[in-house]
């Protein structure tokens, strides 16, 4: 594992790193930067934070994935629809949500993005139209579908056309729900990009050893979707592959299945220390880890002196030592809330009764009258 | 008030739902050329066009899973489900997506969706497709289950779910399909979660709901005739469940019997029953009977499901028992 932050010049063993294409506003490429290093820095926060138990139930990091999360995001329009797996603290980051807020869902406090109801895997925002990290593999992939089906009742297709995205880890592909989905969404001709976030491991699972058609874009084949491939390590190929692939389900209302090639930088979730994997595989996915090699790409083209980097990873900690500040001060839920998201719409005879207690409203032992 | 079957009464408030929200559309397999497996939705598609009646793929957990999507947009889809047995195929956006969206996200999102679906045994449709999984969905905090035994109570009661904004399974009964009652004009909407007093009695209440609702009034005609009074509840609503109806029946009648077309272990009856000792303990003169379907798939061979499914017949003997075993004197 990189932290950016403390790396140190590798003395020109580095490989050369291409130049940025034209056209790329340098503010743009340094702000791609900076959202990266604070998921970086988030979610090696989380971590820690797990690890001493201020983050309970199942926390998975998208270390490795920062690069694929900001070039999804940096394509995806605040007017569209986002859908993710429970990877997702990255995604609502980048999608615009207050770190502190997240970080609260992960203590599970009432300032918490979900109020502290769905932690780490169900990170929720109406605003940012992130409509949920989904904990169920594949669970996400029939609503976002559902979701692209409402689209088409309001508005017309075109350039200013609200889109949904939905992305999906590589093992997903396997699943039924992803199966059916795509085929309802071809032919309903939906305005969705369904993102396969392919980092070879689903849970220990190879993908080789998990997938007949094992190069995930072609499996949109049967629905005749089509698909991409895109090196999920550069942020820019991804955010330009999505930009197109979105632009397609505006203009067109077809949809599009991308398939990011992706690392994840550390086992499946934080405590699993992913013994299975080879030595060579996880000094491949570090070599390529997309956070210090995007910030040696601004640096060797100038956009970005070490000062000015150095400026962005302290700003990521003091964004993230605030976001825990925030977390920690927020109050715990209470058990008088327990009830308070039973029903949207209140209903007669609610059941919201605590362990042990009565029922029917009558105190125990009922008492006997004459009949 | 015109009596009409059941059927059209599920037809008449799809069809004053379209009309009234533009955001009502109808999902399912072979609802719209076909005009429904049972003809609930015929009509519709020519009336409404492709947009607002939409025939699916064979995909249940796609597009149940597609109507949640669509719900928490705004929409307010009303799903078919061919027969209650395929939706285990689409169980699990059912119970860890429908009925968790809303809680689980803090309240933002709420996933107005009805899912309606016939369920019941009797038609030598064989085991795999004559089930009563009720209480799979009644077991679920975060959906609503409602299993109207009369075509008002259909109308009204699918008005009241479409309308409302949680996910409400809808659940109908292929042996009620063609049952005729008369339905109030106009729009007469039903409180979900509250169970009716069918026929008031003095001597012994029978708790029940959907089919067997039919079952329980006829027995009641039956038996009067001997002086035997019953009291007939239907739970109309099985999640939330109205215990204090149940309850205040049984402690006037001091007896009571469920009938239920589930099978008996862990069944309606079984939180019927579980309720009156809470609620009616000290009022009862005998414990309380469940009459439920035997515990086999059902088969196939007609003298085997008579035998497996309960009857009028099942439901008298009980009473009898029941009367009985406490002293019953007309």
């Amino acid at each position: 594992m990189v932290d950016p932050a403390k790396q140190q010049d590798p003395g020109g063993k580095r490989q050369p790193v291409p130049p940025f294409p034209g056209g790329e506003a340098p503010e743009t490429l340094i702000g791609y930067y900076r959202q990266m290093a604070l998921i970086r820095r988030f979610e090696l926060t989380a971590d820690q934070m797990y690890k001493r138990a201020k983050i309970g139930g199942y926390c998975h990091l998208n270390l490795g994935e920062e690069a694929s999360v900001v070039g999804l995001m940096a394509a995806l329009k605040p007017r569209d629809y986002l859908f993710t797996n429970y990877r997702d603290h990255g995604y609502a980051l980048a999608r615009g949500m207050e770190a502190g807020a997240v970080m609260a869902e992960l203590f599970g406090k009432t300032t918490g993005v979900s109020k502290g109801r769905g932690g780490s895997m169900h990170l929720f925002d109406t605003e940012t139209r992130m409509l949920g990290g989904y904990g169920i593999v594949g669970g996400q992939i029939p609503p976002a579908t559902g979701a692209a089906l409402a689209l088409t009742y309001r508005g017309e297709p075109g350039p200013e056309a609200e889109a949904v995205m939905c992305q999906l880890g590589d093992g997903t592909t396997n699943i039924g729900a992803f199966h059916e989905s795509l085929n309802l969404a071809a032919v309903w001709h939906l305005p969705i990009v369904y993102v396969i976030i392919n980092n070879g491991l689903g849970m220990a699972t190879t993908v080789k050893a998990a997938s007949g058609e094992p190069e995930l874009y072609k499996r949109g084949c049967s629905y005749r979707i089509p698909g991409e491939r895109v090196d999920g390590n550069d942020v820019l190929a991804v955010r330009d592959a999505a930009t197109r692939a979105l632009e397609r389900a505006r203009m067109e209302r077809e949809p599009f299945l991308l398939e990011l090639l992706s690392s994840r930088l550390r086992g499946h979730s934080v405590v699993d220390p992913a013994r299975y994997r080879s030595r060579q595989d996880v000094e491949e996915a570090q070599e390529a880890d997309p956070v210090p090699a995007f910030r040696a790409r601004l640096l060797d083209s100038g956009l970005l002196d070490e000062s000015g980097a150095q400026q962005i990873d302290t700003e990521a900690r003091k964004q993230v030592e605030d976001a825990v500040a925030f977390a920690d001060a927020g109050p715990d839920p209470t058990p008088d809330q327990l009830f308070d998201y039973a029903y949207a719409t209140p209903v007669a005879n609610s059941p919201n009764t605590l362990p042990g207690e009565p029922v029917t409203g009558i105190p125990h032992p009922a008492k006997k009258e004459p009949r | 008030m015109t009596a009409i079957t059941y059927r059209q009464a599920l037809n008449d408030a799809l069809r004053s739902e379209l009309l009234r929200d533009e955001n009502v559309i109808l999902l399912g397999e072979e609802i719209g050329l076909f005009e429904g497996s049972y003809k609930i939705t015929a009509g519709l598609l020519t009336e409404f066009g492709p947009r607002r009646v939409l025939d699916t793929p064979i995909a249940e957990e796609g597009f149940v899973g597609a109507a949640i999507g669509a719900a928490m947009l705004g929409m307010r889809p009303v799903v078919e489900i061919m027969t209650l047995n395929f939706s285990l195929i689409a169980i699990d956006q059912i119970v860890n997506h429908a009925a968790k969206i809303h809680g689980m996200f803090g309240g933002q999102s709420s996933v107005p969706l009805v899912i309606r679906m016939p369920g019941g045994g009797g038609q030598q449709l064989a085991a795999t497709h004559s089930q009563n999984l009720e209480v799979w969905y009644a077991h679920i905090p975060g959906l609503k289950v409602v299993a109207p035994s009369s075509p008002a109570d259909a109308k009204a009661l699918l008005v009241a779910a479409i309308r409302d904004d949680d996910p409400v399974i809808f659940l109908e009964n292929l042996a009620l399909y063609n049952t005729q009652g008369e339905v109030p004009e106009g729009n007469h909407v039903v409180e979900i979660g509250k169970a009716s007093v069918l026929k008031e009695g003095r001597d012994i209440s029978v708790i029940t709901y959907s089919r067997s609702t039919t079952v329980a009034l006829e027995v009641a005609r039956q038996l009067e005739s001997e002086g035997i009074f019953l009291e007939v509840v239907d739970l109309r609503s099985l999640r939330p469940l109205d215990r204090e109806t149940v309850c205040a029946s049984v402690r006037k009648t001091g007896r009571a019997v469920v009938l239920e077309d589930d099978w008996l272990s862990y069944g309606i009856g079984a939180e019927i029953s579980a309720t009156l000792m809470e609620g009616a303990f000290d009022y009862l003169d005998a414990p309380v009977r469940r009459v439920a379907a035997a515990e086999v798939p059902l088969p196939y061979a007609k003298p085997l499901e008579n035998a497996a499914l309960p009857t009028a017949k099942d439901l008298i003997r009980v009473i009898r028992e029941q009367l009985d075993a406490t002293g019953f004197t007309r």
